[in-house]
């Protein structure tokens, strides 16, 4: 407040720095993509359509918000797809036997058990201190195991469920399918969390330097256990989505989805070394992944081609990742930087 | 040069028995020099090595003596003067280089590798080879059986390393260097971990190096043992050679004063305090392996400073008074309360912060911008309803950066951008934000330049004026002469003195943290 400091430092993010921010590269390249793509096919890029490759991707948006709350606390939760199958699986069964059971109770159903599944997977890693990715990797088949034990294996068809069940997600308010705004919700809840909250900024100092956030009097198995909570609880709502959208329940939903939801807050620049990462990048990692996977089809790209290149896609994300990084050490690591150097800010 | 340096020692030393008789140097430092950015951590060294005579190198905490060991062992280059081995110039640009040189160092915490057994250990990246190329097992574990049975050592080859005691460690990190035939044998505090019958040991396997004309390098703090095991002496301070002969031509209290050397010519902005009732008080304070019995007490406006050699205890003690470690054993209140503190958030609420020594690993978190760092300790203060609002954590933070002077473009910046006087003064600035009633600072000044130095005194005697109980932890002699009211001494883990300010010493200080000559162990 006074003028006496030399150098006052301004509050807000400058321009320049917001513009070389990933989350720019991102929406440019997000641009480009759909650029290339309307040279060969232009009604892949109208409002419906762009609308339709939303929607298509919600659940992957809610999906890789959790994640990256766990990836920046420096763990991963592979069980997430598994949380997925057997979240929709007892919804749909309770569903299909009791169609008398109002939705409200059902999504709340599905809330707590996702909510609960998590909870296992922090409490393992909090409690007990095993490394998140063996916890998961051993919740991942108990979780899908279990879907098999509570269907015997057989599956819920369309004809099975209540109206009501599958109708909900495809109603349209305002012109938008309640499933887009549950993924536009569950974006400003995570816009909540990670940025306002306590819980959210333990995170990304548990992730950025545990030893730190510790001596700060910060509870780093707690808030790890929280990260995977909060993921566990938004798998749990995409089980119910999952399910109605697709409006079939069986032991195999979702099989593989993990690796789609890591790849999207890889390359929405959510650092796998933990601490680093935002809301706007995991939602765009997620759109561009999402982008991708609808529009190779529709140029007519075949399905081992479309793989090959995703997975080329999430390498660059990370190569590119791993090289801002190391360029910022440097910066730390260069004696004169005690001096304001605008240009060190751009990072 | 070899000529030169023998008729100097020919010219200077009084006339006995044996100084016709010593040997050439085997390695010579001359004017050695090392910067790192804003510290000067060796400013033109000397030092001679002789074969078959142990060489004892003594200095204060940051007197250069690591620096020396990491340049003598290829990992640091140095910036100024020469290294020549048996009279040849060398330069190192590699730690394969200074094992090419026939030097090894065996440090404090030997670098070897649990998983691989003890004959892997010795020769891991010179294994011997059969004619094919393969690793030839049935020799290598031959020859370690050997090097093993030359040191004495009841050693078997197969034993994986992780079964050994660091005694044993110790002699394989020797077996390793005798197996390259090291003729230069650094040895960083050997001692520091072993119980006596062990320290005995190496005192055989030492005289047995010297009987195999190897020069060694011998850095300890504990004086006893350097005069039970040293040939002759090298002191450092402030990275550079003060004194070096032979041992049996000097006094602990000569070493001492060697050491210190100097008056305190800092001026230090200490103001007068006011000070007030006890807030901190510890009684037979404990902790099962670091420190035992420590009771003492701490007063408003006091800054009570605590003087002690590496591994005396200093910081294990703070981070247990911080909840980073539980104690076996004793009290703590503050102000007149017992307080427990079983984790840092217990700390925080009881009022007791902790400014850590390594910033980048304990202080701050890199990644994040400087506000955020700044509210990390008192979330609840810039919250609404467990929501955290931006505006007055931008509060906290310009209050905090106007009155440190904080150098930044931006405070969204990461700190991880800033200098490390900037990053001290941020972290600082988290700290004295959860409005504490003791802060204890570790090594506050250690590795920034001086100007930021005396930023940082100042502000401590500020802290204290407003009634902050301080405890300063340093190794810097001026720093606590300079600015403690009283110094409470450490040595291996307890207490070994408590000083008031008016008629304190350095050579008081340095021979209470070394322990007088004679009181062994």
């Amino acid at each position: 407040m006074s003028a006496a400091s030399p150098p006052r430092a301004p509050d807000g993010v400058d321009l320049r720095a917001f513009l070389a921010r990933r989350e720019m590269l991102l929406v440019v390249a997000l641009a480009a993509l759909l650029a290339v793509v309307a040279t060969r096919f232009p009604s892949f890029v109208t409002p419906r359509s762009l609308g339709g490759v939303f929607n298509d991707t919600s659940i992957l948006i809610v999906m890789a918000l959790g994640q990256a709350a766990v990836i920046l606390t420096r763990s991963v939760d592979l069980s997430v797809a598994a949380n997925v199958a057997l979240t929709g699986m007892t919804v749909a069964l309770i569903d299909a036997h009791h169609p008398g059971v109002p939705l409200a109770l059902l999504v709340a159903t599905a809330l707590g058990l996702g909510l609960l599944l998590g909870a296992v997977n922090g409490a393992l890693v909090w409690l007990l201190g095993i490394p998140p990715i063996v916890v998961t990797l051993g919740t991942l088949t108990i979780y899908r195991g279990l879907a098999f034990v509570l269907s015997g294996g057989a599956w819920i068809n369309s004809f099975q469920f209540t109206p009501a069940f599958l109708s909900v997600p495809r109603a349209e308010v305002i012109g938008v399918p309640v499933l887009s705004w549950t993924a536009v919700a569950a974006v400003a809840l995570a816009v909540v969390v990670f940025g306002r909250t306590g819980v959210g900024r333990s995170w990304y100092a548990v992730g950025g330097n545990p030893t730190a956030a510790v001596y700060a009097g910060i509870d780093a198995g707690r808030a790890r256990f929280l990260a995977f909570c909060f993921s566990g609880l938004l798998s749990g709502l995409c089980g119910y989505l999952w399910v109605a959208r697709y409006a079939v329940a069986y032991v195999d939903v979702a099989s593989g989805f993990e690796l789609d939801v890591i790849a999207a807050c890889v390359i929405g620049g959510v650092s796998i070394a933990g601490g680093i990462g935002s809301v706007g990048g995991a939602v765009l990692g997620a759109l561009f992944l999402g982008t991708i996977k609808n529009a190779l089809p529709v140029v007519n790209v075949s399905p081992f081609a479309q793989m090959a290149i995703s997975g080329a896609i999430i390498i660059a994300a990370v190569a590119l990742n791993t090289r801002a990084e190391r360029r910022r050490g440097r910066i730390i690591l260069r004696p004169g930087a005690s001096r304001p150097a605008p240009a060190a800010v751009a990072e | 040069m070899g000529a030169r340096a023998l008729s100097s020692v020919l010219r200077f030393t009084p006339p006995r028995d044996d100084a016709a008789a010593l040997p050439a140097p085997l390695l010579e430092l001359r004017g050695v020099s090392k910067v790192f950015p804003g510290v000067r951590a060796l400013d033109g060294v000397d030092l001679t090595l002789r074969p078959g005579r142990v060489t004892a190198l003594v200095g204060e905490n940051g007197a250069g003596k690591s620096t020396l060991v990491k340049i003598l062992t290829g990992i640091h280059r140095p910036d100024g003067g020469e290294i020549r081995v048996k009279g040849a110039p060398v330069a190192f640009a590699s730690p394969q280089d200074a094992e090419a040189a026939r030097i090894t160092a065996i440090h404090q915490e030997t670098v070897l590798f649990d998983e691989l057994t003890v004959a892997e250990n010795i020769y891991l990246g010179h294994a011997p080879k059969t004619r094919l190329g393969f690793v030839d097992w049935p020799a290598l574990r031959a020859r370690s059986a050997a090097l093993l049975y030359g040191l004495d050592a009841p050693i078997r080859p197969s034993t994986r390393l992780k079964d050994l005691s660091i005694a044993q460690r110790h002699l394989v990190a020797i077996a390793r260097a005798l197996s390259v035939d090291s003729e230069v044998v650094i040895m960083d505090e050997p001692t520091a971990a072993l119980s006596h019958k062990e320290v005995d040991d190496l005192y055989r396997v030492i005289d047995r190096l010297k009987g195999q004309d190897k020069a060694i390098l011998f850095i300890s703090h504990k004086f006893e043992e350097l005069y039970r095991i040293a040939d002759d002496y090298a002191v450092f301070r402030d990275g550079r050679t003060v004194g070096s002969g032979r041992m049996a031509a000097i006094d602990h209290a000569g070493l001492v004063k060697l050491m210190v050397g100097r008056s305190v010519d800092q001026v230090f902005p200490k103001a007068p305090a006011v000070i007030g009732a006890p807030v901190l008080e510890v009684e037979g304070y404990s902790h099962p392996t670091e420190f035992a019995a420590l009771s003492f007490s701490l007063r408003r406006g006091e800054i009570l400073g605590l003087y002690g050699l590496v591994g005396a205890g200093r910081s294990e003690l703070c981070q247990s008074l911080f909840g980073v470690t539980p104690p076996s054993d004793g009290s703590v209140r503050v102000e007149g309360r017992e307080v427990r503190i079983r984790s840092t958030a217990d700390a925080i609420r009881a009022g007791i912060v902790y400014v850590p020594e390594e910033r980048g690993r304990h202080g701050a978190v890199l990644s994040m911008p400087i506000f955020e760092n700044a509210s990390m300790g008192c979330l609840g203060a810039v919250s609404r309803r467990g929501f955290i609002r931006s505006a007055e954590e931008f509060k906290l933070a310009r209050h905090y950066a106007e009155r440190f002077d904080l150098r930044a473009a931006s405070l969204s910046q990461p700190v991880g951008t800033l200098s490390g006087g900037n990053q001290q003064k941020v972290v600082i600035g988290k700290w004295l934000a959860t409005k504490p009633k003791v802060i204890i600072l570790d090594e506050p000044t250690k590795g920034i330049d001086i100007g930021s130095k005396s930023a940082v005194h100042a502000f401590m005697s500020e802290l204290a004026g407003q009634g902050l109980a301080v405890l300063m932890v340093s190794s810097e002699l001026p720093e606590i002469l300079g600015m403690a009211d009283r110094v409470m001494v450490m040595r291996e883990g307890r207490m070994a003195g408590l000083f008031e300010r008016a008629g304190l010493t350095p050579e008081l200080l340095v021979e209470a943290a070394t322990g007088n000559a004679g009181s062994l162990h």
